[in-house]
């Protein structure tokens, strides 16, 4: 493949957390290309460094050491706003626990990147995040607040706003970590669509059939990547979701 | 554009946590209001008392025989008598810088109309003292030297002595004979009502009569004088005034360069700085308990903000990770601050200048609402708001995203 398709590249990233006098390594020496176009699924035991990595991809975090370019430019040399710019109009980050603002509706809170971005007129947002929310299913619950909606809902609310300014990438942290198996399949439903129309994603998951809707699956052990691999039967959630409705219909009929 | 976004952020940030905002405004309208209204009340009781002090005659000076008078009060019952009538007299012919002069005496007695019986106070004056304690005559007349030199027996009583022995204090009583003592004195005129003074003594409770009445009919001695009244004629030169008094009684009373003065000169300025020191006890303790719901107020904005730094370190770590910029989120932190700390310390001005309205009306106390006790109170107020409100954020801004959301 070419080089132009390279997204992300980390080199020997290393991340050590350091609280009094114990040491934990949570990374050492992470290297990784991700391609444009890529759906990973990012796998491992709790504690093998998965969200720390995450975290560092997304720019949430800075790592201890090792090098990190994002379509062939350096991240780690930037400051702070501009990686706050990065996350505004490149990366999507969708947390395992949503966080959302509380006592704040859908719309407003998908309206929320776009107050931080300057090139959005005023008259845009309503429109966007109306768009972004209609993407995720969520089109008549615009205004309901956090508490008024499920967590599959919330978590549509939060793929929502990670839409909004149109990323390139998507970053999730174990993005069904909290939701039944069937609403999970809904969301992978949406990442599928989003990775059809080109964007990247990268996904932590615990459980190994969300993984399957991935394009590969890296799986991290005690801080390092142990396999890389393409997935060989990956499913289609869309056809998924059918067959689980069609299973019901059976159910409830006999 | 981006501080429009702003403001629109900071705005439904508030609306959000809205009993936050109102807890935090209502430290700030606490601090504001107390001591706008503290401060209200005690200065008008200090200018309460300065006008009391005035109505004392702005140039006066009082004279009290013996040495051993200080502060304004006698110490002790003092028996001196050394002040004799011929020094009165002395006063009026030779020093230049008084215009009026009066001696004082003072008794208390029963006053009997019919068959009302009232106990008050007996003043013999001479007519100078009206002048000087600026005393004005309501009804009929007041008395005239002839009276004095013939010991006449007449009276000027003020409306509290007419409303007790008359029954109304409107009556007219002028022409009127009551017994003081049992001595049958005819009532002349009647006093222009006071009212209270500071202290709450009624001013108006009072009778008076020719000096030479009270001296040679009730008093036990006919040569010395309580007090006498002076005043000079002008306020600049009073202290020349006290001077040449000084002199001229010592001269009098054949003192030797060594020996202390048998009497003693106070100025209306020497009582109204008893007063002001007295006043300004009053405003230091005004003052504090002011300062004390200040710091109270400034507590209650701590800690709600305080309270709330785990909450909006996240909420900071969130809007961060969508894009907010250190400054877009301290900009956010200080729009919703300031809009607190204004809008708290506007209603805390209002309702501290209603109490301070209530209390004028309903206490009839004096209040006086001063620019300074605004101002303080105010920004006192509005700096601990803004201070805890953007400290915090400064705190939460400097963090990783990820740190600020997992702030606990
Ligand atoms: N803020 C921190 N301070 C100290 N140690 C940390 C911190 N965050 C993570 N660690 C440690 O780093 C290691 C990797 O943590 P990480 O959260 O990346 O694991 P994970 O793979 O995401 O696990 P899980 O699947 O349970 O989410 C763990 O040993 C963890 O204890
Ligand atoms: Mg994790």
């Amino acid at each position: 493949m070419a080089d132009s398709e390279n997204l992300i590249t980390v080199k020997d990233l290393t991340k050590t957390y350091r609280t009094g006098d114990i040491e934990v390594r949570a990374l050492s020496a992470v290297s990784l290309t991700i391609n444009k176009g890529e759906f990973v699924a990012i796998m491992g035991a709790s504690g093998s460094g998965k969200s720390t990595f995450m975290n560092i991809l997304g720019c949430l975090d800075s790592p201890t050491s090792g090098e990190y370019l994002m379509e062939g430019v350096d991240i780690l040399g930037r400051n702070k706003n501009e990686l706050a710019e990065l996350r505004n109009n490149k990366l999507g980050f969708i947390f395992q626990s949503f966080n959302i603002l509380p006592r704040t509706s859908a719309q407003e809170n998908v309206e929320l990147p776009l107050l931080y971005n300057n090139k959005v007129a005023a008259k845009e947002r309503k429109e966007k995040a109306f768009n972004a929310l209609k993407s995720v299913g969520l089109a008549d619950r615009i205004n309901s607040m956090p508490n008024q909606l499920s967590g599959g809902q919330q978590q549509r609310v939060a793929i929502a706003r990670a839409l909004v300014n149109d990323p390139i990438i998507i970053m999730a942290d174990e993005p069904t970590g909290n939701l039944d198996s069937r609403t999970s399949y809904e969301i992978m439903e949406i990442f599928q669509k989003l990775n059809d129309k080109g964007i990247t994603i990268v996904m932590v998951t615990h459980e190994p059939d969300i993984a399957q809707f991935a394009k590969s699956n890296i799986v991290f052990k005690d801080g390092k990547i142990i396999a890389n691999n393409p997935v060989k039967d990956r499913i289609n959630a869309t056809e998924e979701l059918k067959k689980i409705k069609t299973l019901a219909e059976e159910k409830a009929s006999t | 554009m981006r501080i429009l976004n702003l403001l629109k952020v900071a705005y439904r940030s508030l609306n959000r946590n809205k009993l936050r905002s109102f807890l935090t405004m209502l430290g700030i309208i606490i601090g504001v209001a107390s001591v706008i209204a503290m401060l209200a009340i005690g200065e008008g009781s200090n200018q309460n008392i300065k006008a009391s002090v005035a109505s004392l005659g702005t140039n006066s000076i009082m004279i009290f025989p013996g040495a051993n008078f200080s502060g304004g009060v006698r110490q002790g019952a003092s028996t001196t008598q050394t002040i004799k009538l011929e020094d009165v007299d002395a006063i009026a012919t030779r020093c230049d810088l008084v215009n009026h002069v009066s001696p004082v005496d003072q008794k208390r007695v029963q006053a009997i109309f019919g068959s009302q019986n009232w106990g008050t106070t007996i003043l013999g004056v001479r007519n100078d003292y009206l002048t000087i304690r600026s005393l004005t005559i309501a009804k009929g007349s007041g008395f005239t030297l002839s009276d004095d030199h013939a010991a006449a027996k007449v009276c000027v009583v003020g409306v509290t002595v007419v409303l007790n022995l008359f029954g109304d204090e409107n009556a007219d009583p002028v022409g009127q004979m009551i017994r003081i003592n049992n001595i049958p004195v005819k009532i002349t005129g009647v006093l222009t009502k006071m009212g209270q003074n500071t202290f709450g003594q009624d001013q108006d409770d009072i009778i008076l009569a020719p000096f030479s009445t009270v001296q040679k009919r009730m008093m036990s001695s006919s040569v010395y004088v309580n007090s006498i009244l002076a005043s000079g004629i002008s306020e600049d030169q009073i202290s020349d005034a006290v001077d040449e008094i000084s002199s001229l009684l010592r001269e009098k009373h054949k003192l030797a360069p060594s020996d202390d003065n048998d009497f003693t000169v106070r100025t209306q300025s020497d009582i109204s700085n008893i007063f002001g020191t007295i006043s300004k006890v009053m405003t230091i303790l005004l003052a504090s308990i002011a300062g004390i719901s200040l710091l109270v107020g400034g507590i209650g904005i701590m800690n709600i903000m305080l309270v709330s730094v785990t909450e909006r370190t996240r909420e900071i770590g969130i809007r961060m990770a969508i894009g907010a910029k250190g400054r877009d989120v301290l900009i956010q932190f200080m729009i919703e601050s300031i809009v607190i700390s204004f809008v708290g310390g506007i209603i805390g001005i209002a309702l501290g200048i209603s109490i301070s309205e209530l209390v004028a009306k309903f206490a009839s106390w004096p209040v006086v609402i001063t620019l300074s006790s605004i101002l303080l109170s105010f920004v006192f107020s509005a700096s601990i708001g803004l201070f805890f409100g953007w400290y915090p954020a400064r705190k939460a801004a400097a963090l990783n995203p990820i740190d600020a959301l997992r702030y606990e």
